[in-house]
Order: C-alpha cells, then sequence, then structure tokens
C-alpha cells in the first residue's frame, strides 16, 4: 500500500524516475534475450560514440592533403588505407559516421511526426478529408526520392541541407499509411467506444488513445528506413548531390574511390564496409524493435 | 429511468439497406434490472449500443430519466448511462496504467483531476489500490472487467449497460463479477440493462427477461417465469431448453 | 458387454514450457476406451494444452515428457513427426473452437472437404467430391450441392462446426479431440453439433475426448469427466453429483441456475482448494 502515500504526490520526479528506470530495465532485459538485436545496438552505440569523439578517435585529420603518401594500402599506420590525395580513409570513415548520423536523425525527425499526424488525421476523421489527404499521400508515394532530389539539387543547389530535404519529401507517405492504417484498427476497439462513451474529444481521443498506438509500428519503421536513409544519401553523394567535397561522406567517397577500383581496392571498399555494417545494424535493431516495443508482443 | 418507443436501426442504404432492430419500445423502472437475451445477429447489443449513443443509425425516441436524448449525446445525457463491454482484453486502452484509465472519465469531462479518486474506485470494486499502478496486460481477465465497471461507474451514472459483461470469463470469475454488480445495483441503486446469449446469467441477475429474435421481442418473462421455466411463445421455449442441455 | 478397448493410454504425462518452470500439464494418467470423455477446467488449468499434447500439436519449445503415451497400443512419442502428419486427421483428428478461423478461407467448402479425402485416402477426385457430399449430407447440411460452393464466411458458425465435424470425421478416426467445439456457437445449435459429433464417434466405435470449460454441458453429454486445476486431474467422476473435490464442487456452485435462485453466487474459495492442491 505504498502507492496510497505517494501517489496524491503524482508528478513528483522520483515516481516517474522508478517507472523509467523499470521500464528501461524491463527492455534491457528482453533484448538481453536477443542477441542479433542486441548486436546491432552494440554497432549503433559504436557508431554513436565515434561520432561524438570523431576528432579524439580519429588518427589523422580527414582532409589535410599529404601528396607523397597518396594511395597507399592499408597498413598499421592506415587501417584502412589512404585515398589519392593522401588522406588516411580511417579517419574521414570516422569524421563520415558524423554526416551520417545527422543525416538520419533529421530525416526521422522530420519523416515521423509529419507523416504520423497525416496518416492518423485521415484514419481518424475519415470520408472526405481521409480521401484526400491519402490521395495526396499517393501522389508523393509516386515520385522516386532521387529524381527528386536531383531536380531539388538543381534548383537549390547541392548540400547536405539539400540531401536531407529530397529525402524527407518522399520519405513520410509509408509512414502516412502504416498510422492510417493502425488508426483504422485502433478507431474501432472497445477502449475508444469507451472513451466516446465519457465524452472524451476527438483531440484527446486522436493524442491520448490513438497516437500512443501508433508509435511503435512508426518508431519500428522508421528504424528500418534508416537503412534506406543512408543508402539514399550515399547514392546522393555518389551522384555529387549530397554533401560537397572536401566533406567525408561516405557515397562521395565511394565515387571518388571507384576511379582507382582496380588498383586500389581499399579506396572505394572501405566506405561501402562502412555503409553496410550500419544499414545492417540498423536493419537488426528495427527487427527487434518490433519484438520489444509492443507489451502484448511476446515470441513463443 | 429508461424510455424506448419505437426504436428502429438500419444499417447500410439502397439494396444492401439492412434493418437490424423493427421497432421496439420498453420501459424500465429505477432501481430495476432488465435482460435481453437472443442469438447472434438478433439486434441484441444494437439496441445496448444505440441507448448508450454509441451507434447514431436509430430512429424512434430514447428517453434517459425523462429526458428526450439525441443521435450525438451532450455531456449531460453521455453522464446518464454508462456501458461496460463483453471483451475485458479489448475495453482497456492497453497503454495506459489503470490509474490513468480510471482518472480518464473526469478529466474528458473536465470534471477534476480524477487521480484522487482512483483508489477508492478500486476499492469498491474489490481490487487493492496497488493495481493503479499495472499496466492491464498485468491484471486478469476478472480483475479487468472489474476495472471496466469501475471506469464505468466513473461519472456516477444512473444507468449501468452491461453486454455480456461476463461471457469471456470463466465460470467461477463471472460468479466473482456476477455478485459485484449485484452489490453495487444495491449500494447505488443502480438500472441495468443486461444483454447476454446465456438464459442462466440473464435469469440469475434480472428482474424481467426480453427474448429477442431477428429485431424483435417476441416474449417477456418475469422473475416467477424463469423459476418455473415458463414461456409464452415457441423460441424462448426453444432457447429454455437448449440452455438446460 | 465386453470391456471397452483402449484407443490411448496415458501414464504420468507432463508438458513444460520453455523457460518456464511451472508444468502447464503435470503427471496426468487416465485411459480412454470407445468412449466420451470429459476435460473440464478453467482456463490456465492444462486442459487444452492435454488435448494438444497428445496430438504432438504443441510447439517445439514444450516439453512433453511421458511415462507412457500409447495411441492404439503403439507409442506416440517416439514417432517422427512425419508419421504423425499422416496419422492426424487420419486416425486421430482434432475438433477446434471456432470454425471461421479453421477452415480455410480462400477455398470453398466442398473443395475443403475433398481435399481432406483425398489427402488421406487413396481415392480419385471425382470420388472425394462424392465422398465430400456423402459426409456433409451426413452431418445434416441440407441443399450440399449450394452449400459446397460457398466460401466459410458465407456460412454460419453452426454450420462451419459441422462442416468441421464432417472433415475430421471422414476418415473415421479412433480418436476426436474436441477442444471447445460449442463454445463460438449459438445456445440453440450447440446440442445439435453435439449430437452430431456423439452419433459419429459411435457409428465409427472411437474415443471422444470433449474438451471445455462448461461442466454441466459435459456432464450431461459424457460417461466420464476429468476435472483438473493447475495442471493436475484433481477428480474423475461419472456423475456431477458425487462430486468430492472442493474444486468441482465449487466450480458447480458457481454456475447460476434460474431453477434455484439465489440471491448471491458462491465463489471459489481459492485459498482451500490450494491448501488441498499443494504446488512445488
Amino acid at each position: 500500500m505504498s502507492l496510497a502515500s505517494t501517489s496524491p504526490a503524482r508528478g513528483k520526479s522520483g515516481l516517474m524516475l522508478s517507472r523509467l528506470r523499470r521500464s528501461l530495465g524491463n527492455a534491457l532485459d528482453k533484448l538481453s534475450h536477443e542477441p542479433v538485436g542486441m548486436l546491432g545496438f552494440l554497432v549503433l552505440s559504436l557508431l554513436v560514440i565515434v561520432a561524438i569523439f570523431a576528432p579524439l578517435i580519429a588518427p589523422y585529420s580527414p582532409s589535410t592533403q599529404n601528396l607523397e603518401q597518396a594511395l597507399l594500402p592499408p597498413s598499421w599506420a592506415h587501417w584502412a588505407g589512404t585515398d589519392e590525395f593522401g588522406r588516411d580513409i580511417l579517419s574521414r570513415l570516422i569524421y563520415g559516421t558524423r554526416i551520417t548520423i545527422q543525416t538520419v536523425l533529421a530525416v526521422s525527425l522530420i519523416v515521423g511526426p509529419i507523416g504520423m499526424l497525416i496518416g492518423i488525421v485521415a484514419g481518424f476523421a475519415g470520408g472526405r478529408t481521409d480521401a484526400i489527404l491519402m490521395r495526396f499521400t499517393d501522389i508523393v508515394l509516386s515520385f522516386p526520392s532521387l529524381i527528386l532530389a536531383l531536380a531539388f539539387a538543381a534548383a537549390i543547389g547541392a548540400g547536405l541541407q539539400t540531401a536531407i530535404i529530397a529525402i524527407s519529401l518522399t520519405g513520410w507517405p509509408p509512414i502516412a499509411r502504416l498510422a492510417r492504417a493502425e488508426t483504422l484498427i485502433v478507431r474501432n476497439t472497445d477502449y475508444v467506444a469507451a472513451a466516446r462513451l465519457y465524452g472524451a474529444s476527438p483531440l484527446r481521443l486522436l493524442f491520448l488513445y490513438i497516437a500512443p498506438m501508433c508509435i511503435p509500428s512508426v518508431v519500428v519503421r522508421l528504424t528500418l528506413n534508416m537503412a534506406g536513409i543512408i543508402l539514399t544519401a550515399a547514392a546522393l553523394g555518389f551522384l555529387g548531390l549530397g554533401a560537397q567535397p572536401p566533406a567525408p561522406e561516405w557515397g562521395a567517397m565511394i565515387s571518388s574511390g571507384r576511379r582507382f577500383m582496380l588498383d586500389n581496392w581499399w579506396v572505394a571498399v572501405m566506405p561501402g564496409i562502412a555503409i553496410l555494417l550500419t544499414s545492417l545494424a540498423f536493419n537488426l535493431v528495427g527487427d527487434t524493435l518490433r519484438d520489444i516495443l509492443d507489451p502484448r508482443h511476446a515470441r513463443s | 429511468m429508461i424510455e424506448v418507443s419505437n426504436l428502429s436501426v438500419s444499417f447500410g442504404s439502397g439494396e444492401r439497406r439492412k434493418q437490424v432492430v423493427k421497432g421496439v419500445s420498453f420501459q424500465v423502472a429505477k432501481g430495476e434490472t432488465l435482460g435481453i437475451v437472443g442469438e447472434s445477429g438478433c439486434g441484441k447489443s444494437t439496441v445496448l449500443r444505440s441507448l448508450a449513443g454509441l451507434d447514431r443509425h436509430w430512429e424512434g425516441e430514447i428517453r434517459l430519466n425523462g429526458q428526450p436524448v439525441e443521435r450525438v449525446r451532450s455531456r449531460e445525457h453521455l453522464t446518464l448511462a454508462q456501458m461496460v463491454f463483453q471483451d475485458p482484453y479489448g475495453s482497456i486502452h492497453p497503454r495506459h496504467r489503470i490509474e490513468r484509465v480510471l482518472a480518464e472519465p473526469a478529466r474528458a469531462m473536465k470534471t477534476g483531476e480524477g487521480w484522487d479518486r482512483v483508489a477508492p474506485a478500486l476499492e469498491q470494486v474489490g481490487l487493492p489500490a496497488a493495481f493503479a499502478e499495472r499496466f492491464p496486460h498485468e491484471l486478469s481477465g476478472g480483475q479487468r472487467q472489474r476495472v471496466a465497471i469501475a471506469r464505468a461507474l466513473m461519472l456516477e451514472p444512473e444507468v449501468l449497460l452491461l453486454d455480456e459483461p461476463t461471457s469471456a470469463l470463466d465460470v467461477s470469475v463471472q460468479a466473482e463479477v456476477l455478485n459485484l454488480l449485484a452489490d453495487l445495483r444495491e449500494e447505488r441503486g443502480l438500472t441495468y440493462v443486461l444483454v447476454s446469449h446465456d438464459l442462466a446469467v440473464i435469469a440469475h441477475m434480472c428482474d424481467r427477461v426480453l427474448v429477442m429474435k431477428d429485431g424483435l421481442f417476441v416474449d417477456e418473462l418475469d422473475k416467477s417465469d424463469l423459476a418455473r421455466g415458463e414461456t409464452h411463445h415457441a423460441y424462448s421455449k426453444q432457447l429454455f431448453e437448449a440452455s438446460y442441455l | 458387454m465386453p470391456a471397452p478397448e483402449t484407443v490411448l493410454t496415458v501414464r504420468n504425462l507432463t508438458v513444460r514450457f520453455a523457460r518456464s518452470k511451472i508444468h502447464a500439464v503435470d503427471g496426468v494418467s487416465f485411459d480412454l476406451g470407445t468412449e466420451r470423455l470429459g476435460i473440464v477446467g478453467e482456463s490456465g488449468s492444462g486442459k487444452s494444452t492435454l488435448g494438444r499434447a497428445i496430438m504432438r500439436l504443441l510447439p517445439s519449445a514444450a516439453k512433453v515428457e511421458a511415462d507412457q503415451l500409447d495411441f492404439d497400443g503403439a507409442p506416440l512419442l517416439t514417432r517422427s513427426e512425419r508419421e504423425m502428419r499422416s496419422l492426424r486427421g487420419n486416425r486421430m483428428s482434432l475438433i477446434m473452437q471456432d470454425p471461421r478461423y479453421s477452415l480455410n478461407p480462400v477455398l470453398t467448402v466442398g473443395k475443403q472437404v475433398a481435399e481432406a479425402a483425398l489427402l488421406h485416402q487413396k481415392i480419385g477426385k471425382k470420388e472425394a467430391y462424392a465422398k465430400a457430399a456423402e459426409m456433409l449430407a451426413r452431418v445434416r447440411i441440407s441443399d450440399v450441392e449450394r452449400v459446397m460452393e460457398l466460401y466459410p464466411h458465407q456460412i454460419s458458425g453452426g454450420m462451419g462446426q459441422r462442416v468441421m465435424i464432417a472433415m475430421m470425421l471422414l476418415a473415421k478416426p479412433r480418436l476426436v479431440v474436441a477442444d471447445e467445439p460449442t463454445s463460438a456457437l449459438d445456445v440453440s445449435v450447440r446440442g445439435d453439433v453435439l449430437e452430431l459429433l456423439d452419433e459419429l464417434v459411435r457409428e465409427n466405435n472411437s474415443g471422444l475426448m470433449l474438451i471445455s470449460h462448461d461442466i454441466r454441458m459435459v456432464a450431461a453429454f459424457c460417461q466420464r469427466i476429468l476435472v483438473m486445476y493447475k495442471g493436475r486431474v484433481v477428480e474423475t467422476l461419472t456423475r456431477l453429483e458425487d462430486a468430492q473435490h472442493p474444486y468441482t464442487r465449487g466450480l458447480i456452485a458457481a454456475m447460476p441456475d434460474p431453477r434455484k435462485p439465489v440471491r448471491r453466487l458462491q465463489v471459489l474459495d481459492r485459498p482451500a482448494i490450494d491448501a488441498l492442491e499443494p504446488r512445488p
């Protein structure tokens, strides 16, 4: 009965903190049963740490050229070799994580809320609102994101921001569709019917009842999307439309290494491995999140 | 307490229009418990949902506590009658803690914070106050149904509409929930409308039973009829016999 | 009358799910002859798990152990999954709760029943259809030709359960496990379905295990009842009136009976039962 004494003083940070700790502990417990997901989480945390402490970790400067040391194969001095300007590839990859994570986070933060809002409103309102919003979503969905990015880059100039905007513009429709599908299910449940009976307003229903049910699948979808975002960003970099040289963007690094591919494989392969590992890690984490985030979901 | 006259409900339009409830009338006195029994698809749940204000396709007249109510209910009219649903697993928000589930009615109605009324509400339905901290999936079916009953009572309605409240529960749990409903009725002078396919449950709880078939009431039985197993219609006789297999 | 031959022998059957220390089924023993045996208990008592363990239908995470589990005189637990597949639906059948979920939604009723005939009997397609029609007529479906063309969602629950029974009993199995076969059905068709099941089981001279939560229904229908509580059989009865165990008596008393109206229903005295049925 300890609750009886603490519950009037609710909102106290102590209670919130203990709850947070408990749910975090729960999540970790579940995670420990998913070795593959654990691996993905480890890779991602490593990536974030590397991005934050890039200047401390990187053995060389990512942009200082040293033509005498150009195109050296991997060695103890240069673990991943050097590129055509004699820059250490490992250092460039380490600094490149910053660009990658920045892109992924920016796109997800733009795409998630927008997609969810449009999907939930469409699913909840139904009728004409639904039809208009979903047709609009269909139109955007039919735009290939690379082409749109090309047009965008041509219009406002190439750069990291252009890449982020272009990817976001075409990234939200899948989220909207997912949120709408979830909303259609939740809208007809008994707990929403009960809430209508005690006079909950439409806004209350949307944000307190329906949105919390959509968030897990949206988060999972976003995480799985991150792999795609990395690939698209890399493709844009490869085409010269993403981050501009000398910024160590992974796609751009592959692009410039392409010319030396036959004689000096490491210039293109090293950033390729970085992209592969990162997108794989995001996919693993997304899969695992799906299992963990849903309290009703239990794997047999 | 409840007066329904000539209630009809139809779904669909044009060729595919289907009349589910075909002009039924009935009254329920204050403190009375009315049962509606029938098989799936007979329209009994639709009658209940129309009474609650969830179905808005009805025609006719519904009066609660003497006041005629509209298809779209005002907040004052909503507080007159609340509903308990069949499936205790689907009627409570899976991501709300029990304290939120119970505080929500007051918060949605803007009649106060509601948090301080959680503990007494739990106690009233025989659950420990510590359950406020839990999520619905940490409760058993019977405990959830108790929470659902507590939630329906938060707005202090005079009428409880019960849609098969125990058919998803084990017999022993069913007995506990039915006892709880009987106690609450006594304490608060509540009026019940209980819909079920199970004649035994209906007969145990109700003062009067309406037998429904294809959108119409075909028979009305009172307590003594039920005890003697007396019926006035071939269909209710058939139902009766099937129930005591 | 000769003693009924044994269809199934179960000795000390135990089922445990991975990671869980609790036994879902805990040392259950019984013999099933050509009779109707009822298994009664509340949700979580292990009654459905027991049925599935005998059919070897539990997921691989479940550990099934028994001193003896013989079907028709031969051990079941040592058989390969392949042998089990040819056994299931042929010599042993399972009828589940809701026909809406156990029938294939994209095949017509006729196709499904004929498929079942094809699968377990060496006959041609034409014959299989004829056999399916015959069987559907046998479960008292009128207008067989029309029903065979329908999809499962177009037929009622009662009819769906009859189709299910037709499919499952087509091969004249020795053992029929019916897991809550009537609880998804309307009251008025329950009797018909049970009667039909009884008739076919008698005709084929097979053993029936009827699993249900409804003790009164089981008592009316079965010759013998096993009452399960927390994975164990607490009592074996032939008549409800003989019930001794407080759990069984509690279950019976908890059911409302309009002929004997009471003001309050009796509830289970769980501490007393647990004192009688200690669990490690």
